[in-house]
């Protein structure tokens, strides 16, 4: 059973004293964040442990406009004081870098998460942004936010001399939609189709970390059958992110064929879980309480459709990581030394190629994991092709629970899908293993409706690692570097 | 050998528009409101109760009427009343008017027509070879991957002799994803601005028509119809590949049956044309 604490500190100098010497000791930061309360910002910050979390929360009273930043001593707080300076307009002091991340604005009002009310309107100004290169004879291509292909809008400023890529800036504000203020004031039962549309293909992951939190606050018992439902939508949606991965650099190295299999590999997972829940992307299938209806296929056809699908998949991804000239544009691209991302605690598949083998499912199980039998991949490497290998695993992985949960579905026969739920006050947080990547939900809920949701995708902790990966690689080494971080633009600006 | 793995499974493109398939009708479409008298007892506290996107709304005549550019799609309002609300099956519901998505229809034929007509005439050189061009203005991702489906060997919209393009200096439509975040209005206009006329812009999925869930927030337009003209209105949460595939070949005027369905679909009597 994973154990969460929550504390509420003096100062905001114990808090910062309390998040470091937690990550000297181990553990990772795993988000930092601000709520508007009547009595000033309360900070809050979530440390994970191996099977912990511990909550820590300060708050700064309304007359204090800065504080002490954590950056300096906890490094993974980097882009964290940013969002808090965006959105609230305190100083972090002594910030290395305390530039516009998700929202630049000029004055006005600010979106103030968690306080009553707020701006009708606020409209970004880029012009705040300051533009420099770090050093002569370099200049800066902008990439972005309107990109060639089918991507989401982020802007990448790549600062080069002519071919390597000595830095990277990243513009994540152009798609920022809001989304955490937009939860406040809703109904709780709500709220959860809000959260299946923070990271459109991760809905199953998001709707249910959501709905965890809700059960949590209420004390709800999850029945057995929907816990087994929700696992099974949840490896669906995996294997589907991880195919959009593989298209994406099968595509960039120019593979016109593995680009069309793993196309149609990934458009039978998504029809699948069309036909076993009524949408493509699973929506609808976490409701507070349990799942929103009985798949449409029978445990014993799922059986078959998923073995079809394993054998046809499995095939061409042994014969891709078999392609050499393909491997060789992986091989030592875009590497996260394994230290680095230990001190980041990078999550995901970027984070297990690395060698930080952390994943909720097992470390902090939920839904149906606990009963079920899973091998946790990860590699040392670190570069692209670790990352590729690490979610070629996971695919394997995910067929694994995939036949163990319509087993045990089949075995469980009848029964309820929904437990009784009600709304309670309170406040929670709650996780799930998405996709990309550990995601986590600190919901507070008064009177009734949501005050405050904290959505924290992997996308978000992942993306500034971005910055750090491109030692010796060149520019035409981007997209596969982009490619295989593999994170969804749509979460990190929410 | 990708060669030989490439003739592995045959082919497995969809035919249509030529010829009908099987998932088009397997996939949801919009709610729509079924005909009957049970619509009526609908009043406009329940209304608004039971959609949590604001898509339904009951009329003074006591009509109600459902909003498919604000429908995300949820499906309480098919759950809980079922006599009065159904999926529309087949691939999608586009619409050359904003109007045009609200059922049942309140708009006249002879609006519908106009559009129609106005619309044929400028897109009449691209029938032929069209070049897409995709913009995201704030989407949840999940349209992205939608479109990125078209691609694939099953959609395949090259055989419709549609091509994706890198330079909007090249695009005769573009297709527009998500809520109209406000960070994204300037890129989006010069992207618009950038294409050669003739133009067509298709706003792809609920977000892009009226913000879905996103509306009210500080961030978001509220849909893409403020920043740009928009030629297509394309409901869905996301929409599904057949049904962006529709809204390209109503674009362009190809789509087989296009004033059959207009007609049925929106409730429009007659033939528009």
């Amino acid at each position: 059973m994973t154990v969460t604490r929550y504390e509420v500190v003096a100062s905001v100098e114990q808090l910062s004293d309390r998040a470091a010497g937690q990550v000297a000791a181990g553990a990772r930061l795993a988000d930092l964040f601000g709520t508007a309360r009547d009595g000033g910002l309360l900070l809050t910050a979530q440390l994970a442990g191996p099977a912990s979390l511990a909550t820590v929360a300060a708050m700064l009273p309304p007359w204090q406009l800065s504080y002490p930043a954590l950056t300096p001593r906890v490094g993974a707080a980097f882009w964290y004081e940013r969002e808090i300076h965006d959105l609230f307009g305190v100083e972090p002091a002594g910030h290395p870098r305390l530039e516009p991340l998700v929202l630049p604005a000029s004055g006005g009002q600010l979106p103030r998460p968690g306080a009553a009310g707020g701006p009708a309107v606020i409209d970004p100004d880029p012009g705040v942004l300051p533009r420099h290169t770090i050093g002569p004879g370099l200049f800066t291509i902008p990439h972005g936010p309107v990109r060639s292909g089918v991507t989401e809008s982020i802007e990448y400023l790549v600062e080069t001399p002519g071919e390597d890529i000595p830095h990277l800036n990243m513009r994540l504000f152009y798609k920022h939609r809001g989304i955490e203020k937009r939860f406040e004031g809703m109904h709780p039962a709500d709220g959860v189709l809000l959260a299946e549309r923070v990271e459109g293909v991760a809905s199953v992951a998001h709707g249910l970390a959501y709905c965890q939190a809700l059960e949590a606050l209420a004390d709800t018992a999850v029945p057995w059958r929907a816990a087994l439902i929700r696992t099974l939508h949840a490896e669906l949606e995996r294997i589907a992110c991880h195919l959009d991965v593989m298209i994406r650099l099968a595509d960039g190295a120019g593979l016109a064929v593995a680009t069309a299999r793993f196309g149609w590999h990934k458009e039978r997972v998504l029809r699948l879980t069309g036909q076993l829940s009524g949408s493509r992307f699973g929506r609808g299938v976490a409701v507070p309480g349990g799942v929103g209806r009985e798949p449409g296929l029978p445990p014993a056809d799922l059986l078959t459709a998923v073995g079809v699908l394993d054998r046809e998949l499995t095939a061409d991804v042994r014969l891709l990581l078999g392609t050499a000239s393909f491997l060789d544009r992986l091989r030592r691209t875009g590497p996260l030394p394994p230290a680095r991302a230990a001190q980041h605690g990078a999550l995901g598949p970027v984070g297990r190629a690395s060698g930080t083998a952390d994943d909720a499912r097992e470390s902090r199980p939920y839904a149906a994991y606990q009963a079920l039998g899973l091998a946790v991949s990860a590699r040392d490497d670190g570069d692209a092709l670790a990352r590729l290998e690490v979610r070629a695993d996971e695919i394997g992985a995910s067929f694994h629970l995939l036949r163990q949960a319509a087993d045990e579905l089949a075995e469980a026969g009848h029964g309820p899908l929904r437990a009784d739920w009600q709304v309670a006050d309170g406040r929670t947080v709650s996780w799930a293993e998405a996709p990309h990547g550990e995601l986590l939900y600190d919901l507070r809920i008064e009177d009734g409706v949501i005050t405050r949701c904290r959505v924290r995708p992997a996308s978000f902790h992942n993306l500034v690692l971005m910055h750090e990966v491109f030692a010796g690689d060149i520019l035409t080494d981007f997209p596969f570097i982009e490619a295989s971080f593999g994170l969804p633009v749509a979460g990190a600006a929410r | 050998m990708w060669a030989l793995r490439g003739l592995r499974n045959g082919v497995l493109t969809t035919r249509w528009p030529a010829s009908p398939d099987a998932y088009t009708a397997a996939t949801r479409g919009a709610v729509t409101v079924l005909p009957g008298p049970a619509a009526d007892t609908i009043d406009g506290t329940e209304a608004s109760a039971l959609c949590p996107a604001g898509a339904i709304r009951a009329g003074l005549a006591g009509t109600v009427r459902v909003d498919q550019g604000g429908c995300i799609m949820c499906g309480r309002c098919v759950t809980a009343r079922p006599d009065v609300f159904g999926w529309s099956a087949g691939p999608g519901s586009p619409s050359l008017s904003r109007q045009g998505l609200v059922v049942p229809a309140a708009e006249t034929a002879e609006s519908l027509a106009e559009v129609t007509s106005r619309l044929r005439a400028r897109t009449r050189a691209l029938r032929r070879s069209v070049h897409l061009r995709h913009v995201d203005a704030g989407s949840d991702g999940s349209e992205e991957w939608e479109i990125m489906a078209l691609l694939n060997p099953v959609y395949d919209i090259h055989r419709l002799g549609m091509f994706f393009t890198a330079s909007p200096r090249h695009a005769d439509i573009l297709l527009v994803t998500g809520a109209g975040a406000r960070g994204m209005a300037e890129p989006l206009r010069e992207t618009y601005q950038a294409m050669p006329d003739p133009k067509v812009v298709i706003a792809v999925g609920t977000d892009a028509v009226t913000g879905g869930l996103a509306r009210g927030s500080y961030a978001t337009s509220g849909g893409i119809g403020g920043i740009l003209p928009v030629d297509v209105w394309l409901p869905g949460s996301p929409p599904s590949p057949f049904a962006i595939l529709s809204a390209l070949l109503l674009a362009v005027d190809r789509l087989p049956g296009q004033r059959a369905a207009t007609a049925a679909g929106h409730g429009v009597a007659g033939d528009p044309r």
